[in-house]
């Protein structure tokens, strides 16, 4: 292949230094991450070098890592180089209490609406969009709903109860993989 | 189990090779019958019914099975399937409605002329489905009144025709003082409908 991932970690070395960091490779896909304000510039130098040409951002989410302090919101950028079938996965992160990462829709146009989309759901601000609004969910939403602290389930259903998931309750079916204390029962004594 | 789960078993022998409809109460001579006013008004209503689909998801697929050859709904009478809802009875809304969408059935529902049934079709449509979740409305029937439910994951096309057959039992029955009375009225202030 003309376009390995060894001569891409070496051109983004070369120009971006040691601001390119936790370089992998999982699935052979170039996985890398530069701190948010040069991520305009790695786009542009991935899109204007005609030896790398990533012309085609095929993919712009966003991930919330309630774990990293100081860098909760993770937006992702998937490149495509049409020519050469090579695909790379860059990434950028923010902190949650000031999510402000610049908008790349000078670049890409299909950064709009995926923008829009990171915006609805995760509540990543893009500086210099032109259109930063909610795109799928309802407008008067106001909170960001895949942020990991919002629940998945509908709040307002009152006939679905913890017995009928499971969850314990009042008639709790026994499956006779527990002690009576509570602890589960090892293989050999449920059996036995 | 914590919770007894009723079964729908039932079983209708055959009568005869050729199923007759039967003529409503009257009193009849040479030439004419006379009989109530609510029973003709009913029996043309319930077979001629012209139906919106209102499909979004995959039971969307299922209702056009049914509209196909094989479970023919043209035989119900409802041959002419109308998008535009000023001149249809019946909406039937297949498939799952988000928060988003509500707004839009509703109106849908509003630009609907007297008299005028919702059958929704599939488990979304009857409680939110499988998608319990922060988009999904749970029902269509949180924002309009409901006739007939039909539940499934899809429903079978035979499961559709059923609930449209209990729609022309509704349709048939229905008094024609019903969308003047005050029963009505209450249920359609209930959805916030004048």
């Amino acid at each position: 292949m003309a376009l390995s991932n060894d001569l891409i970690k070496q051109r983004l070395t070369d120009k971006f230094g040691d601001r390119v960091t936790n370089v992998e490779e999982p699935y052979g896909m170039l996985t890398f991450e530069v701190p948010k304000d040069v991520n305009l510039d790695v786009l542009q130098f991935l899109f204007d070098d005609p030896e790398l040409s990533f012309q085609f951002l095929t993919d712009l989410t966003a991930v919330h890592y309630p774990a990293y302090q100081g860098r909760e919101l993770a937006i992702v950028y998937h490149l495509h180089n049409l020519v050469e079938n090579c695909r790379i996965r860059f990434k950028v992160f923010t902190p949650i209490e000031k999510p402000d990462v610049f908008s790349a829709t000078k670049i890409f146009e299909a950064a709009n609406w995926l923008e829009r989309e990171a915006y609805d759901f995760y509540g990543v601000n893009f500086v210099g969009h032109p259109n930063l609004k909610r795109i799928q969910n309802v407008e008067e939403m106001d909170y960001f709903p895949l942020r990991k602290e919002y629940p998945l389930e509908d709040q307002t259903r009152l006939d679905k109860d913890d017995e009928m998931f499971g969850r314990g309750g009042s008639l709790s079916f026994d499956f006779g993989n527990r002690n009576e204390d509570g602890s589960p029962k090892t293989i050999p004594e449920s059996i036995g | 189990m914590a919770r007894p789960v009723s079964y729908n078993i039932k079983e209708k022998p055959l009568e005869r090779d050729i199923s007759m409809a039967e003529l409503p109460d009257g009193y009849q001579g040479e030439g004419f019958f006379a009989g109530k006013m609510n029973d003709f008004v009913g029996l043309a209503r319930k077979n001629s019914i012209w139906p919106l689909p209102f499909a979004t998801k995959c039971c969307g697929i299922e209702f056009m099975a049914t509209m196909a050859s094989h479970y023919d709904l043209a035989r119900f009478g409802s041959e002419r399937v109308g998008f535009s809802p000023r001149q249809c009875d019946l909406l039937m809304v297949i498939g799952l409605i988000s928060k988003k969408m509500a707004p839009v059935v509703k109106q849908v529902y509003l630009q609907m002329a007297e008299p005028r049934w919702v059958m929704a079709i599939g488990a979304c449509a009857s409680s939110g489905g499988i998608f319990d979740t922060y988009s999904v409305l749970q029902g269509v029937d949180q924002v309009i009144p409901v006739d007939v439910y039909v539940p499934g994951c899809p429903p079978r096309p035979e499961a559709i025709l059923d609930g449209f057959m209990r729609i022309q039992d509704i349709v048939g029955k229905e008094s024609l003082r019903r969308r003047n009375s005050d029963h009505y009225k209450k249920l359609l202030e209930s959805y916030g409908i004048q």
